[in-house]
């Protein structure tokens, strides 16, 4: 439990600045440095536990069937990391509190670091890879957050976006290779990954699972060619840079290398990727670094370079080069957060950090100097400092292996090239800035800054001295401990001494300081071939390439997706005809072998003014009425259909939805032109027609092929029990008001929704009142023809009785709600056409969207009262009943459902027609806009 | 027969499909009537044809297949209800939008589009 509270600390520390934000500054320090200090002694309390090679525990269930648990791991890694993390961190509090100006908000800058300790914290502890994953971002924005601190600036939010885009990048490439670990182990849990090595190693996947792994590791240590974004990160305020890009954030990546190491480490593609990335950077970032102007321009190239030391230590697979790899980790992060604060107290108190106007600052801040020169010395590997130490296993090391044969002699070579530029770089640090003459063009005089802001300072230079003259009592335990639990198995031999005797590492290091003194002191030669060269702006190119890519991404998108309907519709039709048709393709033949029926001449009849009408509704589309004709033909054929082919309940409902969608229709082409324009180009014509023809093709050869086929139906069930289960004879309509009574339930919803829908689109429309037809034609004068209304008004009573009996009826034969509705409807309907809405409306004020509510509520009523007798929902009952004079009846329950049915499509159609009438005709369009 | 039928539903959903791609509302919802149509045949005949055999009990010994008729009948009612929407949607569109093309705006002429409510 106490693991978590490591966790936890820093997470609520997060919201003790914000808490104490009115408090005095240093009181807001105070009180955001106790949570981390209480973490950190939680830490040292388990170290004697983790010292003797133990990996403590806590697992947090939360969602156990995803593998996803809160699940932290504290071993020798974790340990030397989150040492760091809190240590430096609370240094950083510390000099924070002096280096932030009384402009800049204290506690905003606080929460963002507590935030950031938090995810790396949580990094290092997870023993759950999607945890760390989610961590891992978490560094990134936090990140991003502090380096765009001063916002004002426009390097610093350059800089920012361009951490978080190259990290973030990085983030999701490691995302992809943990969900592939994940994959290949069975299991997210970090344990069970690490065993699991040889597994990974040998499965397909290792190469792709290994690129992403390293890609995220290498975007996040700033390794080239990734590097980039460090030295621009470099805007942030310096504590963050301290912390983040030199103690922490920068060695994530180096983390996740070593974390994973017995997992992923030990192949020919991990040596080759990662030593070789390594040396490059190691190579790039310190020659670079020599002509950074820029104190922390020279940090962040220096860190560079140290972060591919590490990298290429890891890289090259033996056991003594992981040791050493974990001894640099720890030793350049004291020397350089050190610098990087050294860096920025010069700035503070000197107001610059320009290398070309720092000079001779030895007489203005002698202590600063001492320790800034200690440090500087340390990371150029002078004896007696602990730079010196892992430099020299890293140099025996580089002797030490074989990797590339007989050329393997280049690797020593490089690396001491390497460490000449290192030391050379450190002189110019050391020589440029504290002597060198006196300072030009200052703002400010320069001083020694507070005892405090210098303390974090004195403190961490201690360390590199102590660890340089002491190794094995400072860091001996905890070294050890990190290799065991990077290794996996026994950690080999080694000797932390000062002094190995006369040796060619110790002849390496002796090269490396005499020849960075050499190129140090003919530095002007080499800046002059340097200025040469042609310069690459970063963080142009990055943002020029950035903006191609949002380029790019537009123009496909907007090719995607240009707001054009046809488009989209074309691209959905091409994904049928693929979809439907290469089955079909796969098919030998289309025929499945049931007997067709014979085809006699009234069929032929039927089908031939079907096709003709639908054809010449495609011919008259432009004349919009004509069409409508049209396509009344086609549906009453499909009635007619409906009717040959055994089905008298889907020819009724079709026949009476004809009427009222045509009337629907009509109604409509008054608001709309009556004539299409012609717009579409013939090319436009022939696509659209060969992929209608396509589609028409592929649907037609589907339905012969499913009706040619014997097939076995479910409905034998239905037909069985509909009488003596439903108590109806009509099988369909007991499957609509019975069996699959819940289904039509949602149905008449759908429907009254659907009306309500309309409703609400009518209301406050901007009213659109043409005076004339489409040709110019005005209305006819005569209102309501009189022959229509005598004969509509005799009708009424007689549609109205039909729809009864069609209603009753239904449950025995052709008939039932939905039909009964629409026959209701349409003798409604006609009153409105022969007599006008007042005529109506005054005979018959009823608001149609009640009768939609009401019958929903009658088919929901009765579906809940059979709760009442303890029966599912919709649970039908009937019963046959012995009444004088009428005889034998049959009371079903189904029949009040049906009657909700009937309510409610009545409701419904009226809904829509009666509003879209009303827009009509009770104000008579005079005189006000043409088309 | 069933080739016969096939055949009309290809064409249907061909003429449907045609006038689903026009650029103006009207004959749109008129594509979507006709393929409505076609869809309700194609539901419709996946029970196999018929003739003479309403499944109505005890009017015939060899009775059609009633559940894609009752899935079709409640299908033409939703149909009517998705026709009468999307129509008025174009009449709303028409009278917001001052045209009546798909995309709301006619082609080359962006600034047709006016403030929608």
């Amino acid at each position: 439990m106490t693991l978590l509270w490591i966790l936890l600390l820093p997470l609520l520390g997060s919201l003790v600045p914000v808490v104490t934000a009115n408090w005095r500054r240093s009181a807001c320090a105070m009180a955001t440095a106790i949570p981390p200090a209480i973490a950190l002694m939680i830490l040292l309390y388990h170290s004697s536990a983790v010292f003797a090679g133990e990996s403590l525990r806590y697992t947090l269930a939360w969602i156990p069937l995803l593998g996803l648990d809160i699940s932290i791991r504290l071993d020798g890694l974790a340990f030397l990391f989150s040492l760091l993390i809190l240590g430096i961190g609370l240094l950083i509090i510390l000099y924070a509190r002096y280096y932030l100006s009384e402009q800049d908000s204290m506690p905003r800058f606080y929460a963002y670091l507590m935030l950031f300790m938090t995810a790396m914290m949580g990094i290092v502890l997870s023993n759950n890879v999607l945890q760390l994953w989610l961590f891992w971002e978490l560094t990134s924005i936090s990140s991003f957050l502090l380096i765009s601190y001063w916002w004002h600036k426009s390097e610093a939010r350059r800089g920012a976006r361009m951490a978080l885009t190259v990290t973030g990048a990085g983030g999701l490439c490691l995302l992809a290779a943990l969900l592939l670990l994940g994959q290949i182990t069975g299991s997210y849990d970090l344990d069970v990954i690490l065993a699991s090595g040889a597994v990974i190693q040998q499965h397909g996947w290792y190469p792709l699972v290994l690129v992403l792994f390293l890609l995220g590791c290498f975007t996040k240590s700033a390794q080239f060619p990734f590097h980039f974004w460090l030295p621009n990160a470099m805007a942030a305020p310096t504590p963050v840079s301290a912390y983040l890009h030199s103690a922490t954030m920068v060695k994530a990546g180096i983390f996740l290398l070593a974390r994973f190491y017995p997992a992923m480490a030990g192949t020919d593609l991990w040596f080759l990727l990662v030593s070789i990335t390594g040396l490059t950077t190691l190579l790039v970032g310190a020659y670079l670094a020599l002509f950074k102007h820029d104190l922390k321009g020279l940090l962040a190239y220096s860190t560079i370079s140290h972060l591919g030391l590490i990298t290429l230590l890891f890289g090259m697979g033996t056991d003594l080069a992981a040791v050493a790899g974990v001894f640099h980790i720890i030793n350049h992060a004291t020397f350089k957060a050190s610098l990087f604060m050294a860096a920025g107290i010069i700035d503070h108190e000197s107001g610059s950090r320009d290398m070309r106007k720092l000079n001779g600052l030895w007489h203005f801040m002698p202590i600063t100097a001492t320790l800034a020169m200690v440090a500087a010395a340390a990371m150029a590997g002078v004896p007696l400092l602990n730079g010196f130490l892992s430099k020299e296993m890293f140099f025996a090391e580089t002797l030490h292996q074989h990797l590339l044969g007989s050329l393997s002699w280049i690797i020593p070579v490089l690396a001491t090239v390497a460490a000449i530029f290192s030391v050379a770089y450190s002189m110019r640090f050391i020589h440029d800035v504290f002597f060198n003459g006196k300072p030009k063009g200052l703002t400010k005089t320069p001083h020694e800054p507070p005892r405090y802001m210098r303390m974090p300072v004195e403190v961490l230079v201690v360390l590199c001295i102590l660890v340089g003259v002491a190794p094995g009592y400072i860091v001996g335990d905890l070294l050890y401990a990190a290799s065991l639990s990077v290794l996996g198995t026994a950690v080999p031999e080694y000797s932390l001494a000062i002094w190995h005797g006369l040796n060619l590492p110790l002849l390496m290091s002796v090269v490396a300081l005499a020849g960075g003194a050499l190129i140090y002191i003919n530095r002007k030669h080499l800046f002059d071939f340097q200025n040469t060269l042609p310069g690459v702006d970063a963080i142009n190119t990055f943002e020029a390439a950035m903006k191609m890519l949002a380029k790019r991404c537009q123009q496909i998108y907007s090719w995607l997706d240009n707001g054009s309907l046809q488009r989209y519709l074309v691209f959905l039709l091409m994904a049928i005809v693929v979809l439907a048709g290469l089955p079909l393709l796969q098919l030998d033949t289309l025929y499945g072998g049931r007997p067709e029926l014979p085809v006699d001449a009234v069929n032929a009849a039927g089908a031939a003014m079907l096709l003709i009408s639908a054809f010449a509704t495609v011919v008259f589309h432009r004349q919009r009425v004509v069409a409508l004709l049209m396509i009344s033909v086609v549906g009453l054929m499909v009635s007619i259909a409906f009717t040959r082919f055994s089905a008298p309940d889907l020819a009724l409902t079709q026949l009476s939805v004809e009427v009222v969608t045509i009337i629907l229709l009509m109604l409509a082409l008054f608001f709309l032109p009556h004539k299409t324009p012609k717009q579409s180009s013939p090319t436009r014509v022939i696509r659209d027609i060969s992929l209608a023809s396509m589609v028409g093709v592929v649907i037609g050869s589907i339905s012969y092929a499913i009706m040619t086929r014997p097939f076995n139906t479910i409905s034998d069930y239905f037909l069985a029990n509909a009488k003596t289960g439903g108590g109806g004879t009509n099988v369909v309509n007991v499957i609509l008001v019975d069996f699959r009574g819940f289904d039509t339930f949602g149905e008449i919803a759908v429907l009254g929704i659907a009306s309500l829908g309309i409703f609400k689109l009518l209301t406050r429309i901007p009213v659109f009142k043409p005076s004339s037809d489409g040709e110019g034609r005005p209305w006819a004068l005569e209102r309501h023809p009189v022959l229509l209304a005598t004969v509509s008004q005799g009708l009424l009573p007689l549609a109205l009785m039909v729809s009864v009996f069609i209603f009753f009826r239904g449950h025995n034969l052709p008939g039932g709600g939905f039909i009964a509705g629409l026959v209701t409807a349409v003798a409604l309907i006609l009153q409105y056409i022969a007599h006008g809405v007042e005529w109506v409306k005054s005979r018959m004020n009823i608001e149609y969207q009640r009768v939609v509510a009401v019958g929903l509520m009658v088919a929901l009523i009765t579906g809940v009262a059979s709760w009442l007798f303890n029966k599912p929902f919709l649970t039908s009952w009937f019963d046959y009943f012995d009444i004088p004079l009428l005889g034998k009846i049959e009371l079903a329950s189904a029949i009040a459902f049906d009657a909700g049915v009937y309510i409610t499509v009545v409701g419904s159609t009226l809904l829509i027609l009666a509003s879209l009438g009303k827009m009509t005709t009770s104000h008579r369009p005079v005189h006000t806009e043409t088309i | 027969m069933e080739s016969l039928l096939a055949g009309c539903i290809g064409f249907l959903t061909a003429c449907g499909v045609f006038l689903l791609l026009r650029g103006r509302t009207f004959p749109v919802v008129v594509g979507l009537t006709m393929l409505a149509y076609a869809v309700n045949l194609f539901l419709f005949s996946s029970g196999r044809l018929t003739l003479q055999g309403a499944a109505v009990l005890g009017t015939t010994d060899n009775y059609a297949d009633p559940l894609p008729q009752a899935l079709v009948l409640t299908a033409i009612v939703i149909g009517f209800a998705m026709t009468a929407y999307l129509v008025i949607l174009a009449i709303r569109a028409r009278a917001d939008l001052g045209n009546d093309h798909v995309d709301g705006k006619l082609p080359g002429n962006e600034n047709s589009r006016k403030e929608s409510r």
